[in-house]
């Protein structure tokens, strides 16, 4: 089943920016308490959406530039890109479902 | 997906410390459970990067470890677990029925424990910068702040605390709180008072958040004189209590003025077989150990309810 990559910021403009399907970014900490209730949820969706939508992770701490680039200043934050523009950001734990509508509109 | 006549003994509703602890006493007492979560297994809690005040863990514990052991605890024991939001609860005869978004479930005794909502400020600006600058999560957060300044607004237990975690990042904490005393406890405010980079603003309430992209300056209010000024920061931590999260149940059992459930002494609501546990019902002192306390108590009378 396929799950969510971890990301380093060498590699997040080739894999989310020129990506042919949406992609989701889940920006998170080990720090975070609701960032690690939201994980299991992504990676249920990263099973759900397989080729449709493409899923990555980004650790704030490992990588502040991209986190910053987004305006990212509270985690859990999940940005869904399509053609490498951010087109929905989600701030905080969000039920399945809810996650759900934002990627259908995405694909 | 879920078989709608599905029937359980005991249904429990709120994952938290309260739901958590109902779930470890019915399912070790044989009794068919169900837990529903509508978010993530933890509650409130999660949120605390150190519980200080837990018996038996002398160096604290975090609060999605506690309530994480909890939950594993619970389903050792048979405890089931869905993830889903009730809707309402009718009453079918002995049963009562609980409907939720992952089906319908009948249950001989339900235990209420959906815990509390985090209020929010309610003033311009705050949900507009939700994410960029005002959080309300201190420990997730605190990090981005970094040799910035920061407030926190509220002067409850949570909120000084926050205030506290966040003098490792932020270059200046201000806590800003509408009476002129702090409600936390008196070992956290001496902490907080002895912390150089902390700051506070009594008897003032935020009237505005405002900036560009991301939050820039506060405009504040002194209740005293009633003199308006700006105080120019990059976040806002918002730590002003919360509601009981009873407004799907306000037809079915009595509360009281603050939207709490009202109980008997074995923890019964208005409603014979229904039982309520922790921050929902009237009277908690909100915290964890008595969230759990509670969650015990309302499983065991739950238990002899249903035996009869």
């Amino acid at each position: 089943m396929a799950k969510p990559v971890e990301i380093p910021e060498a590699k997040f403009d080739e894999a989310v920016l020129k990506a042919k399907i949406p992609v989701l970014v889940d920006f998170w900490a080990p720090w975070c308490g609701p960032c690690r209730m939201v994980a299991p949820v992504v990676d249920e969706l990263a099973g759900e959406y397989d080729g449709k939508v493409s899923f990555f992770k980004v650790n704030v701490d490992d990588n502040p530039a991209i986190a910053s680039r987004y305006g990212v200043m509270s985690i859990p934050t999940l940005i869904i890109f399509k053609s490498g523009q951010p087109v929905a950001n989600m701030v905080g734990f969000r039920p399945k479902a809810e996650l759900k509508k934002s990627l259908e509109k995405a694909i | 997906m879920n078989n709608p006549q599905k029937k359980y003994d005991i249904v429990i509703i709120g994952g938290g410390p309260a739901g958590l602890t109902a779930g470890i006493y019915a399912a070790r007492s044989r009794q068919s459970t169900l837990l529903i979560e509508k978010g993530a297994i933890g509650g409130q809690i999660i949120n605390a990067a150190m519980v200080e005040n837990y018996p038996g863990y002398t160096d604290g514990i975090s609060g999605i470890d506690l309530t994480g052991a909890m939950h594993k605890q619970a389903t050792k024991f048979g405890m089931e677990t869905l993830y889903a939001e009730v809707t309402g609860i009718t009453i079918s005869g002995d049963l009562k029925i609980v409907r939720t978004s992952g089906g319908d479930f009948a249950a001989a005794a339900v235990i209420l424990a959906g815990g509390s909502e985090r209020q929010k400020l309610g003033v311009s600006g705050e949900a507009a910068f939700t994410g960029r600058g005002v959080s309300y999560c201190a420990t997730c957060d605190g990090a981005f702040f970094r040799d910035k300044e920061v407030a926190v607004v509220g002067g409850g237990n949570a909120a000084i605390t926050e205030a506290i975690e966040l003098t490792r990042f932020a270059s200046r904490v201000t806590v800003i709180h509408r009476r002129n005393e702090l409600r936390a406890t008196k070992i956290v405010q001496e902490k907080a008072f002895a912390d150089p980079k902390i700051k506070f603003l009594l008897e003032t309430v935020v009237e505005e958040i405002l900036g560009n992209n991301s939050v820039d300056r506060i405009k504040i209010r002194d209740l005293k004189s009633g003199q308006v000024s700006l105080l120019k920061l990059s976040g806002v931590f918002v730590n002003v209590g919360s509601q009981p999260a009873t407004g799907y149940l306000k037809d079915l059992v009595k509360l009281d003025n603050n939207g709490a459930i009202i109980v008997d002494e074995r923890l019964e609501t208005s409603v014979p077989g229904i039982f309520a546990a922790g921050d929902i019902r009237s009277g908690s002192i909100r915290q964890v150990i008595s969230a759990a306390g509670d969650g015990a108590m309302a499983a065991v009378n739950a238990g002899k309810y249903i035996s009869g």
